[in-house]
């Protein structure tokens, strides 16, 4: 075949790859948008859902989804960079020991998010929960059941793999001879790691965790069995408190409704907050990424 | 000649399998400048960076003989690698300040050190910039990024930042490689300052700057020493015919 031939196949084999990647995120936002945008407004953000969930708002699932997030941060955040210093600095490439871990790390990654759920619910509820209320109350159920505490924990486990590995990832940018300097300087390998490699790499941390926490906002099966519920009355005011999520929320209203027409509306717009949720989060790691290179110019 | 500050004996490197250095001995003076010369791979590097003991850092290297600092094996299991460190800094081959302002780049050793009293640091700041010979160029901008310096600059910032932490014994591994002419020779006039209060140790690809900045030369080829003299007599009259074929540039 003639090479230009070739040439103006691969090209457009390339070009249709790129348009079919727009045409779907354009298609997503457009119907999110059209869907849910006459439907957004301050009273669907700040209300309880009424009427069956067919009218109100979604208060408590932002909410919710916000607090679980936060405690998945809390929980994930820092064992995932202390596991990423481990890996990068202290462990020795060869070790059964690293390599273990890499592995686990690696395996942890593609598990599939409902068996992080059918975990959660073995392990936290099953598990902990049982042994802490034997502990704590005589056997009185209260930490044995889904909690916002074991749904935001399995999320954790669900981001944690992602965590370590763009921290990981942002470690081993400093390069070698930054460490040397460091060292030739009488310091310790720790002082180098908290002076000289975490804040080096501190952008690529904190988008790393971003966007994982990110991912993790918008996760429903793990918490499925493990804290979400359909309806709340309140808002959770305590860690053995079950929650509303907006994942979770937005698949409720378009599978086990009553009336699944009359809500599609508020599916609509679910969606679009939940979309805004996880893009201003990205957002705010394109921006920090941004401001933190500028700086170290 | 000065008292010996460095005495080698018979060390031996592998990286591996691979016998790097060959049962090096040398004795290096006190407040002289010693030059390590020979073709690339010939172990001079390595031997620098085993008097600071920076090969530590490298998997599957294993070192046999003693190193006399002071009259201290610095490879006796008792020896704190941090505090031989401090003694014997060292200039890297690509300047490698870091991202953070003039200032704290000098201040780095000493903080970790434990000095926080403001008064004290910026003494020590400006005493080592003006021993470094860049006071002048950066007084006005202590607190700008040292990357937004010149390379030549980066590197007289990097040996101010050794010079914080009062080592007595500088190692410079082709500290001026990577600049240009003018660079360069500010490095070698600082080096010649430097010399009357530190001992200094050279690696240098370039002969002339051997010629022009040691008092004592010494040859290394496939990491045997060859041959270790006064700089004038090994570049005048060398003992081996393989010190003078290579001075001469018949190999390497």
């Amino acid at each position: 075949m003639n090479r230009n031939v070739k040439d103006i196949i691969v090209e457009s084999i390339t070009g249709v790859c790129v348009l079919v990647i727009i045409f779907i995120i354009v298609s997503i936002l457009t119907i999110t948008i059209i869907g849910g945008w006459p439907n957004l407004n301050w009273a669907f953000l700040s209300e309880f859902p009424r009427e069956g969930m067919t009218k109100g708002g979604i208060f408590p699932a932002i909410v919710g989804t916000a607090i679980m997030t936060i405690i998945m941060a809390v929980a994930a955040v820092p064992f995932g960079v202390i596991t990423a210093i481990y890996l990068a600095e202290y462990a020795n490439e060869k070790s059964v020991f690293a390599k273990t871990i890499r592995f686990a790390v690696k395996t942890l990654a593609v598990v599939p998010s409902i068996i992080f759920g059918l975990f959660g619910l073995g392990f936290f509820i099953g598990f902990v929960g049982k042994n802490l209320d034997s502990l704590l109350s005589g056997g009185e159920l209260r930490w044995a059941q889904p909690n916002i505490l074991w749904a935001s924990l399995t999320m954790a486990l669900l981001t944690l793999p992602v965590v370590i590995v763009s921290v990981e990832e942002a470690i081993r940018t400093i390069p070698r001879d930054m460490r040397e300097a460091s060292l030739a300087l009488g310091a310790t390998k720790w002082q180098t790691i908290r002076k000289v490699v975490l804040p080096g790499s501190v952008s690529g941390i904190l988008t790393g965790t971003i966007l994982a926490v990110s991912r993790g906002a918008g996760e429903v099966a793990p918490i499925l069995f493990t804290g979400a519920v359909y309806f709340s009355s309140h808002l959770p005011h305590s860690l053995s408190d079950q929650f509303m999520s907006l994942g979770y929320h937005i698949y409720i209203m378009s599978t086990q409704s009553s009336n699944v027409d009359a809500t599609q509306p508020i599916q609509f717009a679910t969606t679009l907050v939940l979309l805004l949720l996880t893009f201003s989060l990205n957002a705010v790691a394109v921006i920090l990424r941004y401001r933190i290179r500028k700086r170290a110019k | 000649m000065n008292d010996i500050k460095v005495k080698v004996k018979n060390l031996s490197l592998r990286y591996g399998t691979n016998l790097a250095l060959k049962r090096v001995s040398m004795d290096i003076p006190e407040k002289m400048v010693t030059a390590f010369i020979g073709p690339s791979g010939c172990g001079k590097s390595t031997f620098l960076r085993t008097l600071n003991r920076m090969n530590d850092l490298i998997d599957n290297v294993s070192i046999e003989g003693e190193v006399f600092i002071d009259n201290t094996n610095i490879y006796d299991k008792n020896i704190d690698v941090v505090n031989l460190r401090k003694k014997v800094g060292m200039i890297f081959q690509k300047s490698n300040p870091f991202a953070k302002s003039v200032y704290d780049n000098i201040a780095f050793g000493p903080r970790i050190n434990g000095i926080s009293n403001k008064n004290i640091l910026d003494e020590i700041v400006e005493r080592s910039l003006k021993q470094a010979a860049i006071w002048e160029e950066v007084k006005d901008r202590l607190f700008h990024s040292a990357l937004s310096l010149s390379g030549g600059q980066q590197q007289r910032i990097c040996i101010a930042r050794s010079l914080a932490v009062n080592p007595e014994i500088l190692l410079m591994d082709e500290p001026a490689s990577a600049l240009d002419p003018i660079s360069t020779a500010k490095i070698e006039e600082l080096i010649h300052e430097l010399k009357k209060e530190y001992t200094i140790i050279i690696v240098t690809h370039n002969m002339q700057q051997a010629a022009r900045t040691s008092d004592l030369t010494a040859l290394f080829y496939l990491g045997d020493l060859i041959e270790m003299n006064k700089t004038e007599i090994i570049f005048s009259n060398p003992a081996k015919k393989q010190t003078e074929d290579y001075i001469s540039g018949r190999f390497g």
